[in-house]
C-alpha cells in the first residue's frame, strides 16, 4: 500500500482557521477535546493569531503548563484578564489571558447574588467549601460562569470582540456541556426543595415520601453531612432560580451564531472517537461547529518508498551487516510509514462518518511550546493548510 | 521474580494520551500468570478494556476477558474485568448494607442517586475505590470452585484517572474528609484510605518521553509522596524504536552520513535508489535522531525520580489483543510482573 492518499478518498472540507479568526461576527471561540490532546496550546495559539491580526481578544484557560503560562505572563491566579507581553499590536489587536479559579468565580457568583449576610452564611458552609473546590463538574460550570461574565463586560465597555475559551480536562469532552445543567438543576431541583420544605411541608403524602428520602440519604451521607447540605440550601434559597437563569443563558450564548465551537482531536482512536461523538452532540444541540483540529500528526514521508519494500531490504542488509546503517535507515522509514498510514486510516474513518466537519491537520512539534514564538509558528501552520 | 512481590494492588494513572489504559491492560495480563487470577477495573466509563479487548461493552458485573500472557510453557492465569459506575456501586452498597425497599425507587426520584454520585463531592470516588476495595479484600473461600460463589483475585489493576486528578481520585485532599465527620461513607472511605496507603497498594504513572507528561509525572509522585500513598514504578510507553546505533544517531545529527555508501548499500539490497531517495531517509532519520535526543533528555529526569522504571516501545501498527499480550511480556521481562 502506497502511503499517497488513495483515489477512493472523499476530499475532506478544509477547515481555515484565518476566515474563522478574521470574521468579526465571531465573538467566541470554544476550544473543546478529550484530556492529552493539545487544546489550551491551541487555544492559546488561536487566540494569538487573532489578536495579531487585529482582534482585540480575551483568552480563558484552564490549566496551562507552567513555563507556558510564565511566558503569557498568567502563572499567578489571580481570575482577572492581564495583558499577554510582548504581542504584536501593529495590527491594531490585542490579547488579555487569565487562568480560571473555579473556588473564586463561584464565591463571586454567591457574593453577587447574595445579602452579604446570607453570602457568608454560605461561603463558610462545609458542604459549600467542598463543593466549590472538587471537581465534580464545579470546574466545568465556572469555565461556562466565566465565560459568561467575560461576554457581558465585553458588550457593555467593548473591551474585546473576541472570547476564545479552552476547556476544562473533563472525564469525556461531553462533561462540559453537562455539568453547568446537572449542577443547577441539582441546585434548583426537586431535591432540594424536598429538603428545605420539611417545615413547610406540603401534603401528608409528600412528606411520608420526604421522610423514606431524607433518612436513607442520612443514612449514606450520615446526619452531620446531611444537616451541612441542609443549611446550605437553605441559605441558598433565594439564589435558586438564578442558577438555573444562568446555566440557560450560557447555554444560549453557545448556541448563538456568535460561538464557534473547535473540536481538538489527535489521531488517536480514544480522541478521535471523543471528537465524533463531541460533533454529533453539538449537531444534536444546534451549536455551531467551525471544524476539527488534529493535533500530533506525524510527518509526513519523504519518500513514496513503501513500509513493505523497506522492511525486506532492510533485512537483506542486515543479514550481511547486522549493524548496517542503511537498514537502519530502512526501518525507521518503515516504522513512519506504518504510522503515517494507520493514523490516516483513523482520519479517514472519521471523515467518512462525519463527511462536513472542515478540519485542519498540525503535525507533531519536536519539543513543547513554552513561548509566543512557539505559539505563532502553531498558529501559523494551522492557518496555511496547503 | 516481580518487583512487586507484596503488592495485591495496581493502580495505573498517568497523563491523557500516554496510554495509560493499555499500559493497565498490558500489566493485568502480565499479573495472570499460570493458576492466577487478575482482575482489571475501569472507572472512568469509557468502556476502554471491551474495546481494546474486542469484546461487548462491560455490565457492572465480573467477566473472564483473556487468558494472560503465556510462560515458556505456554501456560496462563485469567484476566477478568469490571467496569464500574458510581451508579451501580452505590445501588450494590445500599443494598449490601441497608433493607431500604421502596425508599430505593424513591431515592432514584427525587435525584438522590444523581445527586450522591456525581455532585456531593468525593462520594462518587468513595463509591468507585469502595469497590475495588471490595474487590482486593474478598475473602478467600474454601469453596473456591463452588457455582456462584465470587471469584477471588491474586491481584487487581485499577485503570484509574489521570495523574491531574489522581490524588483526589484517591482521597489525598479529601473534601469528604471535611465533609462527612461520621457516618457510613466516612467509615467506607477510612477503609479504602487504609488499604490505599498500605504496602499492599502501588500507584503506577504511565508516561511518555515528552516534557509536559514527564514534569506531571514528577509533581504525581511527589504529591502521592506527600499523601503517604506508595508510589510504584514509572512506565515509560510509546519509546520509538531503536533503529539507529548511538554511534549511528551521532552521524545523522552532525551530517555525517555518506550518501554514495548508503546508495551503493541500498541497490544491494534490491531497492530502486536514487539520489532523493537518499536524501529523504538521511532526513527522515535526522527528525528521528532529534527527537530521540529530547527523548533522551526527559529520560533522564525520568530515571532521577528513584523508582523502578519500565519501557515499552510505540507500536506502529496501534494496539489489539496481540499487541498488549506483547508488551504484557515486555512489562514481565523487566520484572514490573
Amino acid at each position: 500500500m502506497s502511503p499517497t492518499p488513495m483515489t477512493t478518498e472523499r476530499p475532506v472540507p478544509l477547515l481555515d482557521i484565518d476566515a474563522l479568526l478574521d470574521d468579526h461576527s465571531t465573538e467566541i471561540i470554544v476550544c473543546c477535546g478529550s484530556g492529552g490532546v493539545g487544546k489550551t496550546t491551541t487555544s492559546a495559539a488561536l487566540a494569538l493569531r487573532a489578536a495579531e491580526r487585529g482582534r482585540q481578544v480575551v483568552v480563558l484557560t484552564i490549566d496551562p503548563a507552567r513555563r507556558l503560562a510564565q511566558s503569557m505572563g498568567i502563572e499567578q491566579l489571580d481570575n482577572t484578564p492581564r495583558p499577554v507581553p510582548s504581542v504584536d499590536a501593529s495590527a491594531g489587536g490585542s490579547l488579555d489571558a487569565m487562568m480560571l479559579d473555579m473556588k473564586r468565580t463561584f464565591d463571586e457568583v454567591v457574593e453577587g447574588q447574595a445579602s452579604p449576610e446570607k453570602a457568608r452564611l454560605i461561603l463558610e458552609n462545609p458542604f459549600y467549601v467542598a463543593l466549590s473546590s472538587s471537581f465534580a463538574g464545579t470546574q466545568e460550570y465556572m469555565a461556562m460562569e466565566k465565560l459568561g461574565q467575560l461576554h457581558r463586560q465585553a458588550l457593555e465597555d467593548g473591551s474585546y470582540d473576541l472570547i476564545v475559551v479552552d476547556t476544562p480536562p473533563s472525564r469525556s469532552a461531553l462533561d462540559f456541556l453537562d455539568a453547568p445543567e446537572r449542577l443547577s438543576s441539582f441546585l434548583d431541583g426537586r431535591l432540594i426543595r424536598l429538603l428545605v420544605a420539611p417545615a413547610r411541608g406540603p401534603a401528608r403524602l409528600m412528606t411520608a415520601g420526604l421522610s423514606v428520602v431524607t433518612s436513607a440519604l442520612g443514612k449514606i451521607l450520615g446526619g452531620q453531612m446531611l444537616r451541612d447540605v441542609q443549611t446550605f440550601v437553605t441559605a441558598l434559597d433565594t439564589l435558586f432560580g438564578s442558577f438555573r437563569q444562568r446555566a440557560e443563558q450560557t447555554f444560549a450564548l453557545l448556541q448563538a451564531d456568535a460561538t464557534a465551537f473547535v473540536v481538538v482531536a489527535s489521531p488517536e482512536p480514544d480522541a478521535l472517537r471523543e471528537a465524533a461523538y463531541f460533533v454529533d452532540r453539538l449537531t444534536d444541540d444546534h451549536m455551531p461547529l467551525a471544524g476539527l483540529v488534529i493535533n500530533r500528526v506525524s510527518p509526513s514521508a519523504r519518500t513514496e518508498l513503501s513500509a513493505e519494500e523497506a522492511i525486506t531490504a532492510a533485512e537483506r542488509l542486515r543479514a550481511g551487516d547486522s549493524s548496517s546503517l542503511a537498514a537502519g535507515l530502512l526501518q525507521l522509514h518503515a516504522d513512519r510509514v506504518r504510522i503515517i498510514e494507520r493514523e490516516q486510516h483513523l482520519r479517514e474513518r472519521f471523515a467518512a462518518s462525519h463527511p462536513q466537519v472542515p478540519t485542519a491537520l498540525m503535525p507533531a512539534m519536536p519539543g513543547d511550546i513554552h513561548d509566543l514564538d512557539g505559539l505563532r509558528m502553531i498558529a501559523c501552520r494551522l492557518a496555511d493548510q496547503g | 521474580m516481580s518487583d512487586w512481590p507484596k503488592v495485591r494492588l495496581h493502580v495505573v494513572t498517568g497523563k491523557g494520551g500516554t496510554g495509560k489504559s493499555t499500559v493497565a491492560a498490558a500489566l493485568a495480563l502480565a499479573l495472570a500468570t499460570s493458576g492466577k487470577n487478575v482482575l482489571l477495573c475501569e472507572v472512568e466509563g469509557r468502556q476502554g478494556i471491551a474495546r481494546m479487548f474486542d469484546v461487548d461493552p462491560l455490565p457492572y458485573e465480573e467477566r473472564r476477558i483473556a487468558k494472560g500472557a503465556p510462560d515458556r510453557d505456554g501456560r496462563a492465569g485469567q484476566v477478568h474485568a469490571l467496569h464500574i459506575d458510581p451508579e451501580s456501586a452505590l445501588l450494590e452498597y445500599l443494598a449490601m448494607y441497608y433493607k431500604l425497599g421502596r425508599a430505593g425507587k424513591a431515592l432514584d426520584r427525587f435525584g438522590v442517586i444523581d445527586f450522591a454520585t456525581t455532585i456531593a463531592p468525593g462520594v462518587r470516588d468513595v463509591l468507585l475505590t469502595g469497590k475495588v476495595y471490595e474487590a482486593v479484600q474478598r475473602p478467600r473461600r474454601s469453596d473456591k470452585g463452588r457455582k456462584g460463589a465470587a471469584i477471588t483475585y491474586d491481584a487487581v489493576v485499577l485503570d484509574a484517572p489521570p495523574t491531574g486528578r489522581i490524588g483526589q481520585f484517591l482521597g489525598v485532599n479529601s473534601e469528604l474528609a471535611g465533609l462527612a465527620k461520621v457516618g457510613p461513607i466516612k467509615s467506607q472511605a477510612d477503609k479504602v484510605m487504609e488499604l490505599l496507603r498500605s504496602p499492599r497498594t502501588a500507584v503506577h504513572l504511565v508516561t511518555i518521553l515528552e516534557e509536559m507528561p514527564v514534569q506531571e509525572t514528577s509533581d504525581g509522585i511527589a504529591e502521592l509522596r506527600d499523601a503517604g500513598l506508595p508510589v510504584g514504578g514509572v512506565v515509560v510507553n510509546l519509546v520509538r524504536p531503536r533503529a539507529l546505533s548511538t554511534h549511528a544517531l551521532a552521524l545523522v545529527r552532525d551530517d555525517e552520513v555518506d550518501p554514495t555508501g548508503i546508495a551503493s548499500d541500498l541497490k544491494r539490497a534490491k531497492v530502486d535508489v536514487d539520489a532523493a531517495l537518499v536524501a529523504s531517509l538521511i532526513d527522515e532519520a535526522r527528525d528521528h535522531a532529534v527527537r530521540r535526543q529530547l527523548e533522551d533528555d526527559q529520560r533522564v529526569l525520568v530515571n532521577a525520580e528513584d523508582v523502578p522504571v519500565y519501557e515499552l516501545p510505540r507500536l506502529a501498527a496501534g494496539i489489539d489483543r496481540g499487541a498488549l499480550i506483547d508488551l504484557a511480556l515486555l512489562l514481565r521481562e523487566q520484572g514490573m510482573a
